[in-house]
């Protein structure tokens, strides 16, 4: 069905479901007790985070996974995507069709640019070649050099791009809502299910996004499936043995790029649709660094790996740094005093602001002890059961022969 | 003519930093074979060991005045340095004023030992490995030790002045036969540059003149058979990795007083460094230095108001545009060798 095989279908069908439920599945505590307030996920915020960032790192594992070439350099695609989305509310209404449509056609424009260029390098000429662009476009927009060379505003400094109300807005009739929406349907508007102690909250931009990267990880999976995946895995395997047969790899790497760096865009894009302002820190060389975090957490060149990646950093960032000294001192409080107070201490460093210290020693841990990341993990899991099951399968079979 | 003066001068300082950090990175490289990106991070450690000796020098001891009160009345405290009790005040305060130049006792010895630690620890088990998974492992090592040195000293930058005498400014004109007061230049950058200028000289003389050097070089052009003549050539390896870290931590040092150090400040030397030995040649040591100082002196210059005017904030993007014109018109960088980093 779809085109997919059936394992893909399941993966597929999974991942579906899992996104579409998700305002339900992340809130499995009740909203007002204690673990709720530190674990539930479920806001729609921290929802729109794991799908957009989903759509970023599946385009970014579409390069780095399947070519193998590392850009150091994404989150520029990202920053252009948003600049683009803003430019359209701006000029146009704030329909996001248009938006999203020309975030997605900028920032493929620039990859060309930018992929033409760096892909004449490989190993860590191009990642230096990627980050060295994607902090030649940080620097232009956070001091708006652009705007700044023909005297207009393109970037709008380190202040940040916004909607104000002397802006053109020219499909703008006047019943328009005032905030990004789908032909009437407003971006944060939302529905609440109350259940219980639980309020579910449904909303508009979490699903606008969530099918956004439910068909961008569809695309994904056919990418794989394709000879056009095949190829890039060949190219990855052994460069100099597909140029011996006569075959220019360029086209197939620019592809790739192009379409990553689209990816990236469509994220960035729909950024700006959930909150119409953007600055260029979302282009800085740290955000890169996280895209490549994320891709290795979930395991590179696997398909479902980015997504759990993406969605498993922003939700530890979220709950690891809204932990507290007072939150901890409740959780340990059956234990006596001076054991609470130690453990406190100890953990203190890692919580809160310590929020990247964290994240820098998992990631560490995962590149050192697990290279394949979430994905692998659960496979080595997956195989440890696997193994008991054909052992006692095999003991089954042999006992009657006794 | 003095403008282009200043603008050189300028770009000194910052160049030669560039060219330690990058000759430490291409030593490492051109050794082990491994992408450091915690190179800025040894270059951090550098700078927050000379903050450490200034707050050890700074210890003092409290006695209670009872004859005499401070201004809310109460009796009042008179610290003294115990720097001060144990060599007198005067010399003392020397000692203290001097903190910055004196921490090259406790970066050498815990740059080596931490350089030493971090190659037997954690990148000895790397080898194996792609280029990748090293980029990345030194990457994580990188946001810990930021990380850590934010838990330990804050988020602010800490200042840590030159000593007295240097701290002023030299009248550098003067020398070259301008008027003076034409070209006024911060004296501690100087001794910056010149110190620089000297460790380099050291690390060159180093690998050049003596036993040990030679071993090195030989197992940087070919490990295998330097092995295979019976020499340990890992022990040494381990050590120029040791090496290469003190190099940056002596970088980091000197720099305290030019840029009050902070925990970020490892991670914004360590991409303009990287750019650096890239455009000089992945495991070329001259390359390094040359564009450290070339990069330097360009960014400096970028900077100059005339510049500017022509074409706005160019002074940002100068090294990443100068870096992608080289690497497409000298894949190799400037010094670089041929089959290096290119699989």
């Amino acid at each position: 069905m779809l085109g997919l095989n059936s394992h893909d279908l399941k993966m597929f069908i999974v991942i579906a479901i899992l996104t579409l439920a998700a305002p339900i599945l992340l809130n499995p505590f009740p909203d007002a007790s204690a673990l709720g307030e530190s674990f539930n996920a479920g806001y729609p915020a921290l929802m729109q985070r794991f799908v957009i960032f989903g759509i970023l790192v599946i385009g970014f594992n579409l390069l780095f996974g399947l070519t193998g070439y590392l850009s150091f350099g994404h989150a520029a695609f990202l920053g252009i995507g948003s600049y683009a989305a803003v430019w359209m509310f701006k000029l146009l209404s704030y329909n996001i069709v248009p938006a999203i449509l020309l975030s997605v056609i900028v920032a493929g424009l620039v990859s060309v640019v930018i992929g033409y260029v760096s892909l004449r390098r490989s190993g860590i000429y191009f990642s230096i070649l990627t980050l060295a662009f994607a902090q030649m476009m940080y620097a232009i927009a956070y001091s708006d050099l652009l705007g700044r060379m023909f005297g207009i505003t393109v970037t709008n400094g380190e202040t940040g791009l916004q909607v104000y109300n002397d802006d053109p807005q020219i499909l703008m009739s006047a019943g328009d809502p005032t905030v990004p929406h789908l032909f009437g349907i407003t971006m944060n508007g939302s529905s609440t299910w109350n259940v219980g102690g639980w309020s579910f909250i449904f909303q508009n931009g979490y699903y606008l996004s969530a099918i956004f990267m439910i068909a961008a990880f569809y695309l994904s999976i056919r990418i794989f499936r394709s000879p056009f995946g095949l190829m890039l895995r060949a190219i990855k395997s052994n460069q100099t043995r597909m140029h011996y047969t006569g075959l220019n790899t360029k086209p197939y790497m620019l592809a790739a790029f192009v379409i990553s760096g689209m990816y990236a865009g469509l994220a960035g894009g729909l950024l700006s649709a959930m909150d119409p302002l953007t600055g260029a820190e979302r282009m800085f060389w740290t955000a890169s660094g996280e895209i490549v975090v994320m891709s290795i957490l979930g395991g590179v060149g696997t398909l479902i790996g980015p997504v759990l990646g993406a969605g498993l950093i922003k939700y530890l960032e979220n709950i690891v740094s809204k932990i507290n000294d007072g939150i901890l001192h409740n959780w340990f409080a059956f234990m006596p005093d001076w054991l609470d107070n130690l453990l406190v201490t100890i953990i203190h460093p890692f919580i809160g602001k310590g929020w990247h210290l964290t994240l820098g020693l998992l990631f560490m841990a995962v590149v050192i002890f697990l290279p394949g990341g979430l994905v692998e993990g659960g496979q080595r899991i997956g195989r440890l059961f696997r193994r008991k099951k054909s052992t006692d399968a095999a003991n089954g079979a042999t006992k009657p022969a006794e | 003519m003095d403008a282009l003066l200043i603008q050189v001068l300028n770009g000194l300082d910052k160049g030669a930093a560039y060219a330690l950090i990058a000759l430490g990175l291409t030593l490492i490289f051109g050794t082990l074979g491994v992408v450091n990106f915690a190179h800025g991070a040894l270059f951090m450690i550098g700078a927050f060991c000379a903050v450490t000796m200034q707050r050890i020098l700074n210890i003092s001891t409290s006695v209670i005045d009872e004859t005499q009160t401070d201004f809310l009345g109460n009796p009042l405290k008179i610290e003294t340095p115990v720097i001060q009790n144990w060599f007198g005040p005067e010399m003392g305060a020397a000692i203290q004023d001097w903190s910055v130049p004196l921490s090259v006792i406790l970066v050498v010895p815990v740059m080596f030992f931490v350089g030493y630690a971090m190659e037997r620890g954690l990148i000895k088990h790397f080898y194996k490995r792609p280029h990748a998974d090293q980029i990345l492992v030194t990457f994580g090592l990188a946001i810990v030790i930021g990380e850590l040195i934010k838990a330990f000293y804050g988020a602010n930058p800490i200042q840590t002045p030159a000593p007295a005498a240097l701290s002023g400014t030299i009248d550098f004109g003067t020398w070259f036969g301008f008027e003076a007061g034409a070209v006024l230049y911060p004296a501690w950058r100087l001794v910056y540059f010149l110190f620089a200028g000297a460790v380099i000289a050291a690390v060159f003389a180093f690998l050049q003149f003596t036993t040990f050097g030679m071993v090195v070089r030989a197992g940087m052009a070919d490990r295998e058979t330097v092995g295979l003549l019976g020499i340990d050539i890992d022990k040494r390896f381990t050590l120029m990795f040791g090496l290469a870290a003190a190099v940056a931590g002596l970088a980091g040092m000197m720099y305290t007083p030019i840029l009050s150090p902070h925990y970020n400040i490892g991670m914004d030397f360590l991409v303009l460094s990287f750019v650096v030995v890239v455009v000089g040649g992945m495991g070329s040591l001259p390359g390094a230095v040359l564009a450290g100082f070339m990069l330097g002196i360009l960014q400096s210059f970028a900077s100059m108001n005339e510049v500017k005017a022509i074409i706005p904030g160019i002074d940002q993007i100068i090294i990443y545009l100068v870096a992608i014109i080289i690497l497409l018109t000298r894949p190799r960088g400037l010094m670089g060798r041929k089959g290096v980093m290119e699989d």
